[in-house]
């Protein structure tokens, strides 16, 4: 069984579910990540400006 | 992409958050976080805390970077065996794809962000670190050598030289010292967790020692490298970097250390065998983790202790 055909069979409404739940979970992780790094390199510029 | 098994039959539901992070290895990413810190901390010189943090991130990242890689390349090998099939890959919670992307992303992160914020020197040995990783050990050593954990083995020493480094900005004999001990303590630890997982390691075609050599051959050489183990762990109290108490408690930790894999020698039973071979392994994650926290504990005791 290929990736593509498991892409395309067909979803039962428990399925899909659980493909939104994971999709909602990875979006909110990179969400978080994203924040973390804008902080992050917040954090560096400022150090590395005062000559840390 | 035809590799998901054949019993996933239902639509795939892409990869949870968890699996993203079961694929970073986090029990092995924890051990190479500390004793990267512990570099850090016992290095002559100044970090500011930011930075510091920073570094210690990036080592961390990159761990996690060359774990993921490495479940790309070694998922054939980690559906035969039992401690390894669960793992996001060989389950087909993931696709290989998505793991060697988040790992190149990772390790480009990790080692693209230790320069600029920290230096050059640290970054390199992180680059060095993930390469000899994934390319020295798990592509070409592991599946042809029983030497494969010895030589690979560098990989995971090199933590506290980046940490040493990202202070610094080169590598002392201080930091020898500590790649000196991980190196010489790896062998003995895995081997000792090979010891008893040789069937499975046979079945997945991995010649470690005791599949190539037997366990007789396995358990000596287990023996002369907790007795390597030795000038390693003094090193620090001979260079004069940690102090006396230091030195005892080193002694006492190896002699322990020499004397379990005394008994796991003596030991030729399969139960008995198969008992200290588990409690020697137990003990190498302890071994190593009181002797960096010793090295932490002079070091903030002002070479006292």
């Amino acid at each position: 069984m290929t990736a593509g055909e498991v892409m395309d069979a067909k979803e039962t409404p428990r399925e899909m579910g659980e493909r939104k739940r994971r999709m909602r979970g990875r979006n909110r992780a990179l969400l978080a990540v994203l924040l973390a790094l804008v902080a992050l390199f917040y954090a560096i510029t400022i150090v590395r400006i005062g000559g840390g | 992409m035809s590799e998901l098994p054949s019993t996933t039959l239902t639509p795939y539901a892409g990869a949870a958050v968890s699996d993203y992070l079961q694929i970073l290895k986090p029990r092995v990413m924890s051990l190479v976080v500390f004793t990267g810190f512990v570099g850090l901390a016992v290095a002559p010189g100044h970090l500011h805390p930011v930075l510091a943090a920073v570094a210690v991130l990036c080592i961390a990242v990159g761990a996690g970077a060359a774990g993921a890689i490495n479940m790309w390349y070694d998922r054939d090998i980690d559906r035969v065996m039992r401690r390894t099939a669960t793992r996001p890959l060989p389950a087909g919670r993931m696709m290989p794809g998505e793991a060697l992307g988040f790992g190149v992303v990772l390790a480009v992160g990790a080692v693209a962000v230790m320069g600029l914020a920290v230096n050059w020197v640290a970054a390199q040995l992180l680059a060095l670190t993930i390469a000899f990783y994934v390319f020295v050990y798990t592509m070409w050593l592991k599946r042809r050598t029983p030497q494969n954990i010895v030589i690979g083995g560098a990989a995971g020493a090199l933590p506290p030289l980046i940490g040493w480094a990202a202070v610094t900005g080169d590598v002392g004999w201080g930091a020898v010292a500590l790649f000196a001990i991980i190196f010489f303590w790896t062998p003995p630890h895995f081997w000792a967790l090979s010891l008893y997982r040789a069937d499975e390691y046979a079945d997945a075609g991995i010649p470690m020692l005791p599949v190539v050599a037997g366990a007789r051959e396995t358990k000596r050489q287990m023996l002369l490298y907790t007795l390597m183990l030795w000038p390693a762990t003094l090193m620090p109290w001979l260079l004069g970097f940690a102090g006396p108490l230091y030195g005892a408690g080193a002694g006492a930790l190896s002699l322990l250390f020499t004397l379990s894999a005394v008994r796991v020698w003596r030991d030729d039973s399969a139960g008995a065998s198969e008992r200290s071979a588990r409690q020697m392994f137990a003990f190498s994650l302890l071994y190593l983790f009181l002797i960096f926290a010793m090295l932490l504990a002079d070091h903030f005791g002002g070479g006292r202790l």
